[in-house]
């Protein structure tokens, strides 16, 4: 009797684990794991400067992030870096699909949009992330767009026409339409007018392929009567005629837009008045 | 009792009839309890201006040729720039040379001085002139396209810099080997 009072407690105990198991749906060993991606880890090299410590020289800061938790795209990996590394990384960004112009800047060399721009998934190498170049830089990677935009407003950038149709609208024809595309479509992002040496070089005077496509996108414009008056702008040697075919806007341009192009067009226009 | 339990209430009821009174008011908590470390100097409007500009005058300006990724683009455009600097300054300091002294500098002299040098320095010689010039004048060509609209695309500033480079490269031998 006494064995059997001091064995009945352990055998209930040895029968619990039993009942739980059963009780549970699937054995773990039966259950689908989920599959972990190998950790891949890339380096990003990433310019910095703080206007809080203006004696201190801009340098690149270095950042290891998993790249198999990250998204595709290279905002992806500046949001998580910011996210979940170093709060003080200062970058612009607002749509995270190409079409604010916010995240513009330089990218492995090239100007481009980081939330278009995928990440090289090479993690030999490192990636080096800069603000737009030959701009004053307010912040880490925000550059001062402020003469950017003043020559934008320079060039007038709206419908002119001193005889408004009497009723409704103005009239255009559909080929006059078709003029405009591939003009109308600039997002002002600055990947371009940052892209051209002559604009480096003589960004106080020469007006830049951003604003001088948005220049001919009006003076292309059937509906706008002061063509001849945007034409006697651009006539002078600093204007316009800094630019030098050197097609580094085409080619940087994230929105496959050719301002070189339309730059040679005014060019051809101006030469036949 | 019944209808808290329901509602999941019953949890922070409980909790706020034990907590002293001052403790529930939030901004009690957020100015008493919690009060920030950070000290904060406030400033006028006016002096917004002031400080803005400040804050330019020590902008660094940011990194450019050194960072932009070489392309078939800008560097044949500097090349372009830099051999017609130096075929101009050639040409102008060969002139005014013959001027100020026609005995020195005249073709008899020039042919002399060229036939006494050996055959590695007269290759290298041509090459040296042969090279910026036939890279600047194919080029040059590109530019009169250019400039009648003709290639005013990416594709085509490829194209045709493909093509000035090649033909830069067969020219050169050619008036290194032939001429």
């Amino acid at each position: 009797m006494q064995s059997l009072l001091t064995q009945a407690p352990r055998f209930a105990a040895r029968r619990l684990p039993n009942a739980a198991r059963a009780l549970s749906t699937t054995p773990a060993r039966a259950q689908a794991v989920p599959t972990e991606k190998p950790v891949l880890m890339k380096e990003f090299k990433i310019y910095r400067w703080n206007p809080d410590e203006p004696e201190k020289k801009p340098t690149l800061q270095s950042y290891k992030i998993d790249l198999n938790q990250t998204g595709p795209m290279l905002l992806d990996a500046l949001i998580k870096i910011k996210n979940e590394i170093d709060p003080t990384l200062t970058f612009r960004r607002s749509c995270r699909e190409g079409i604010c112009g916010s995240c513009a800047m330089n990218i492995d060399g090239q100007n481009t949009l980081a939330c278009l721009c995928r990440i090289d998934r090479n993690t030999g190498k490192d990636t080096k992330v800069y603000p737009l170049p030959h701009m004053y830089i307010v912040k880490d990677l925000v550059p001062d767009l402020t003469l950017f935009y003043k020559q934008y407003k320079s060039i007038q950038p709206y419908l002119q026409n001193d005889n408004p149709p009497e009723k409704g609208e103005f009239i255009q024809s559909q080929e006059d339409r078709k003029k405009l595309d591939g003009l109308y479509e600039c997002i002002l992002c600055a990947c371009c007018s940052t892209s051209c040496p002559s604009y480096w070089w003589n960004q106080d005077e020469y007006l830049g392929p951003a604003t001088l496509m948005q220049a001919y996108r009006w003076i292309a414009d059937s509906r706008d009567s002061y063509g001849a008056e945007r034409k006697e702008k651009l006539q002078n040697e600093m204007s316009m005629y800094r630019c030098h075919t050197i097609f580094n806007c085409s080619r940087t341009c994230p929105k496959g837009l050719n301002p070189a192009a339309a730059i040679a067009k005014i060019k051809l226009e101006l030469a036949a008045e | 009792m019944m209808s808290s339990k329901a509602l999941g209430l019953s949890a922070s009821l409980r909790a706020a009839t034990f907590t002293p009174k001052i403790l529930r008011n939030q901004a009690v908590l957020r100015n008493i309890v919690q009060r920030r470390t950070v000290q904060t100097t406030s400033y006028p409007a006016s002096k917004a201006t002031e400080i803005l500009n400040q804050q330019r005058l020590r902008r660094p300006s940011s990194p450019h040729f050194t960072i932009y990724q070489p392309q078939l683009t800008w560097i044949p455009s500097i090349f372009n720039r830099i051999t017609g600097v130096g075929l101009s300054v050639l040409l102008y300091g060969f002139s005014l040379a013959y001027l100020v002294a026609p005995g020195t500098f005249d073709s008899v002299h020039v042919v002399e001085f060229v036939a006494g040098l050996p055959d590695a320095v007269k290759l290298a010689g041509k090459t040296i002139l042969a090279a910026p010039f036939a890279f600047h004048s194919l080029n040059g060509i590109r530019h009169l396209a250019w400039d009648m609209g003709k290639f005013m695309t990416v594709k085509g500033c490829y194209n045709t810099i493909y093509a000035v480079l090649g033909g830069t490269v067969a020219s050169t031998l050619a008036l290194v080997f032939y001429m």
